[in-house]
């Protein structure tokens, strides 16, 4: 029998509706690698039985001929995603022993569409970082090594788990959340296709709130078709989200037609950072090339104030985030540290509760918006949020769509980074998206010197994630990318 | 809209040691507004309930809940504001005020602070002196109401009850317009009334869904505006008066005594009627105002608010209007009976049909009279008003005397009943037959010859008769023709 855990969505429902395999089979495969591979840290909870459950009700629906579009697909969640009856973390300790009695907006669709849950995902503490470094269930491992090295190397972030579980086949696909490169950055280290939405496509109904203003939910999942598929699943109009766009959800599989034939490329030239690496510039000028001769224009653009982005988002994420993450006070769930009088209950709680990364952004985020600073930081922040916009707008009159690599650099390793400045210059390339609101797509392009990953970035125009899904198809096609990491981690 | 330009009236001033002072006040006053569900979630708004039954998961704040607006309560926000006459923002933002409190369970209040929903508007003032004032509001907006902590339990721990977290208030702003306690007072209850007409707010003070802080600063008459306190915890418009006297003293005493007032929140404390240092202005809390990101700008069309325009009810200041020029009524009784808008509805239905005076004289001291004697409300009141109108027709024509109107209306208070009916059942009419009232005339004059002789010196002891024969008809004579017979035979 062929390894069912190597097989992707499109591949696994073709093989459940022909009967080759049952769910509860599939889904068994997964639970075996997730049993295998601990080293890797992906998951923080699994819920196996939950999933072999799942697996024999989508059995059921399948020999009555009602399977739904993910029937039997055993996905992993972020723990981002509130899932009613399983602990929920959002890689906190301040969450400790949190159980939501709700599901979130999305994985109700996921389940309502068949789809089996084999686990939440490990992530960084409340998707703050972009090496999986920062959760409080310990660091995740890529499970991409460079070529003849066994130094472990994180999986991106904040979605790592996510990254690192589709990557090692721990799962067929995960869900991801993005607010400034959280799905698009780990893809690109782990060597799969992350799509990062519109904002409003997806809805935030349920998901532990990071940046309001920037938060998307999205896939992760080995190929471009699999984003289809997930996504076409995913988004949805949910009245119960103010941010929610009312908009029907197209077929986004059915867009896949590769043909690309009068399509405009942008290439941005501010994209073209200092000190970038030549196999990333070699990659991205590939990239052009493949589109070129699928019949795509290429004309070199200009977003002029793109150097702000990146500041304005640490100022924009961290403001919301201090606002956000106030409700995790010890009073009402999770982790209470009790003190003298309630101001010690909170000191205590919050200062046992969040790790550094999350308690250096509430202080960022608190010190933004304080008298006297909120002007000069948040104010101007948001200004700079409405130039990035409109450059956007500016070049989609003259072009469709833009190709960029997806980060400056190829997976490293835990600790290598300890400035959070360079760290956060990890999305420098993505975090435009999302200050602009608009869909944009990390897919496998080529490996590095080193043997690790590297992707292509695709930003579309709102709302317009068929053609970016076509694009991506296109490019996908065309760098053949078909390397998988070696299973190091299942000990023989 | 006078702010600092508006001078007191000299018999408002306040004396102090070293001259006169003037006391400036602006109120704030949170109006929960009258809806089925709270401003961000489905959840009822009822008061009362067991703790904690009337929560939502957002209200509670659970990780990734959302708020979703509830048109209702935007409705009435927009109603409430076309009553205070006030400028309608069709754009108006929700931005969080962050600070943490275990009642406030999302650790930030969703209010709005740069760009309300209600902008400047007017609310007029008619005091006792007959002189009218018009106090300006600055801004109405809305924001969630916070929960309830309740301390020292048989356990010795703190809970927290939210089920008012969230329910929908209005914050209404004063300009510091007002400058004494009767005007504080007198705009409190015009507000209550205004709301009440609109069905935008029930004004139960005792029950919290209208409470007011209030700032309360003095200066040297005509002076610029001397630093002001903010006093919260004023739960009814006499602790309001109270807490202003008290406030107004303490800072007169400071001031002459050389010493400075200090910019802070204080408490009213009822028990001991004074205010209490809550917290400094360097104390106060930075509230780190932001747009909401879960909820966009909030957008209406102006032809939504032209709708609810249309449906406003005619308003106190305009029935009593119309009250005085089309009724013809006193400004007092007018005042009277517009305070409320039941009171008005009552008295307009009685007064259909008979002489509006007469109508308005017999509502306010025989029936408000009886039910604020007996502490009831108007939906207490267990006489219709067609009763009355039918009593009053009776007087108008001579059926009845006064009287006896008097008694009928008792009978129907206790007993119900149709007023005719029970006139004609217990004969009650009143005896209007001369030969009838020259015999009981005729009778006394012949029992009593010195009280006769007497009326011709003085004609005042005339009414000496009358009260005989009024009692001896048990008050069902005609008062005119006693007395015309009377003078006719006597004097």
């Amino acid at each position: 029998m062929t390894d069912l855990t190597a097989l992707t969505i499109a591949a696994a429902r073709k093989g459940l509706e022909a009967g080759d395999f049952t769910a509860l089979e599939l889904t068994d495969a997964y639970l075996d690698a997730v049993d295998d591979a601990a080293t890797l840290n992906a998951f923080i909870t699994p819920t196996p039985e939950k999933a072999r459950q799942m697996a024999k009700a989508s059995d059921a629906r399948l020999s009555r001929g009602e399977a739904g579009a993910l029937e039997g697909i055993p996905l992993g969640i972020k723990d981002l995603f509130c899932t009613s009856g399983v602990l929920t973390t959002a890689g906190s300790h301040i969450l400790d022993g949190f159980t939501p009695g709700y599901e979130s907006f999305i994985t109700a669709n996921l389940w309502n569409a068949g789809a089996v849950l084999l686990g939440k995902l490990n992530m960084d503490e409340f998707a703050m970082g972009s090496s999986n470094e920062t959760s409080y269930y310990g660091n995740v491992i890529n499970p991409w090594r460079r070529s003849g090295d066994e130094t472990a190397l994180v999986p991106g972030g904040s979605s790592g788990g996510s990254a690192a579980a589709v990557a090692a086949r721990l799962c067929a696909a995960a869900t991801g959340t993005d607010t400034g490169g959280s799905i698009r950055q780990p893809a690109s280290f782990t060597g799969l296709v992350g799509l990062k939405p519109t904002y409003g496509r997806c809805s935030r109904w349920g998901i532990v709130a990071f940046a309001s203003s920037l938060d998307q939910a999205g896939p992760l999942t080995r190929d471009v078709r699999d984003a289809a598929i997930m996504t076409g699943v995913m988004a949805g109009f949910d009245p119960m989200d103010s941010t929610s766009i009312n908009k029907d959800v197209p077929d986004y599989e059915a867009a896949l037609s590769s043909d690309i034939r009068g399509l405009k490329v942008g290439i941005p030239r501010e994209y073209r950072v200092e000190g970038m690496a030549g196999e990333i510039s070699q990659m991205w000028q590939r990239g052009a090339d493949w589109l070129k001769s699928a019949g795509a224009e290429i004309i070199e653009v200009s977003l002029p104030n793109t150097h702000l982005a990146l500041p304005a988002y640490y100022i924009v994420a961290p403001a919301e985030a201090s606002s956000n993450l106030a409700r995790y006070d010890g009073v009402k769930y999770g982790l209470r540290a009790e003190g003298e009088d309630i101001t010690s209950m909170y000191e205590n709680t919050r200062a046992a509760g969040f790790g550094a990364e999350v308690k250096r952004r509430v202080m960022i985020g608190t010190y933004v918006l304080s008298a006297g600073y909120y002007d000069a930081y948040y104010l101007k922040a948001q200004q700079v949020r409405t130039l990035i916009k409109n450059d956007f707008d500016k070049v989609f009159e003259t072009v469709d769509m833009l190709l960029t690599p997806t980060t400056p650099n190829a997976a490293f390793a835990p600790g290598e980074i300890t400035d959070p400045v360079t760290m956060y210059l990890n999305d420098v390339f993505t975090v435009t998206a999302n200050l602009a609101g608009l869909p944009g797509i990390s897919i496998p392009a080529a490996l590095s010197g080193e043997g690790l990953p590297l992707g292509l970035q695709l930003i579309g125009k709102p709302f317009d994630e068929q053609t970016l899904l076509r694009t991506a198809g296109v490019l996908e096609e065309a760098a053949g990318f078909d390397a998988v990491p070696g299973k190091w981690w299942v000990e023989k | 809209m006078y702010s600092e330009n508006r001078k007191t009236e000299a018999k408002n001033l306040l004396p102090g040691a070293t001259g006169d002072w003037e006391l400036v006040i602006g109120l704030e006053v949170h109006a929960q507004v009258i809806s089925k569900a709270k401003l961000f979630s489905g959840s009822p708004a009822d008061f009362g309930g067991a703790p904690n039954d009337h929560v939502s998961f957002v209200d509670a704040a659970m990780p990734g809940m959302l708020p979703v607006i509830n048109k209702k309560c935007v409705e009435q926000a927009i109603r409430t504001g076309l009553g205070l006459k006030a400028k309608i923002n069709c754009k108006s933002v929700f931005d969080r005020k962050n600070y943490f409190y275990p009642d406030l369970p999302q650790g930030y209040q969703i209010s709005q602070f740069k760009q309300p929903i209600v902008g400047e508007g007017q609310v007029q003032l008619d005091l006792e002196d007959g002189s009218s004032v018009t106090i300006g509001i600055e801004r109405l907006h809305l924001e969630q109401d916070a929960g309830k902590s309740l301390h020292d339990k048989a356990d010795g721990l703190s809970h927290v009850d939210l089920n008012r977290s969230g329910v929908a208030l209005m914050e209404i702003v004063s300009y510091p317009d007002i400058r004494s306690i009767e005007e504080a007072k007198a705009y409190v209850s015009k507000l209550r009334s205004i709301l009440r007409y609109l069905g935008t707010c029930d004004g139960n003070m005792d029950q919290g869904s209208m409470r007011a802080d209030v700032n309360v600063s003095v200066r040297r008459p005509g002076a610029p505006f001397g630093t002001r306190c903010e006093i919260k915890n004023v739960n009814s418009i006499r602790f309001m008066g109270q807490a202003i006297a008290y406030e107004a003293a303490r800072q007169i005493d400071i001031l002459e005594d050389g010493g400075e007032i200090l910019q802070e929140t204080r408490l009213f404390d009822p028990n001991h009627g004074e205010t209490r240092s809550m917290r400094s202005k360097e104390e106060a809390h930075d509230y780190r105002y932001f747009p909401d990101p879960d909820l966009p700008p909030l957008e209406f069309e102006q032809s939504w608010v032209d709708e609810i325009a249309a449906t406003l009810p005619e308003l106190p200041d305009e029935k009593k209007a119309r009250f005085i020029k089309e009724l013809g009524l006193s400004a007092y009784d007018a005042d009277v009976l517009v305070s409320d808008r039941e009171a008005a509805d009552y008295y307009e239905a009685v007064a259909d049909g008979v002489e509006a005076k007469a109508a308005a004289n017999w509502v306010i001291n025989e029936v408000f009279g009886r039910m604020n004697k007996m502490g009831l409300s108007f939906a207490d009141i267990p006489v219709p008003p067609q009763a009355n109108t039918a009593i009053l027709r009776m007087v108008a024509v001579s059926e009845i005397s006064g009287k006896i109107a008097k008694e009928l209306f008792d009978i129907i208070w206790n007993e119900g009943g149709d007023p005719v009916k029970i006139v004609d059942e217990r004969g009650l009419k009143q005896v209007s037959d001369t030969g009838a009232l020259e015999k009981i005339i005729d009778e006394l004059i012949a029992a009593n010859p010195d009280k006769a002789a007497e009326v011709k010196q003085k004609p005042k002891m005339i009414g000496w008769f009358v009260g005989q024969v009024m009692q001896a008809s048990k008050g069902k004579a005609n008062p005119q023709m006693v007395n015309q017979i009377l003078r006719k035979k006597l004097i």
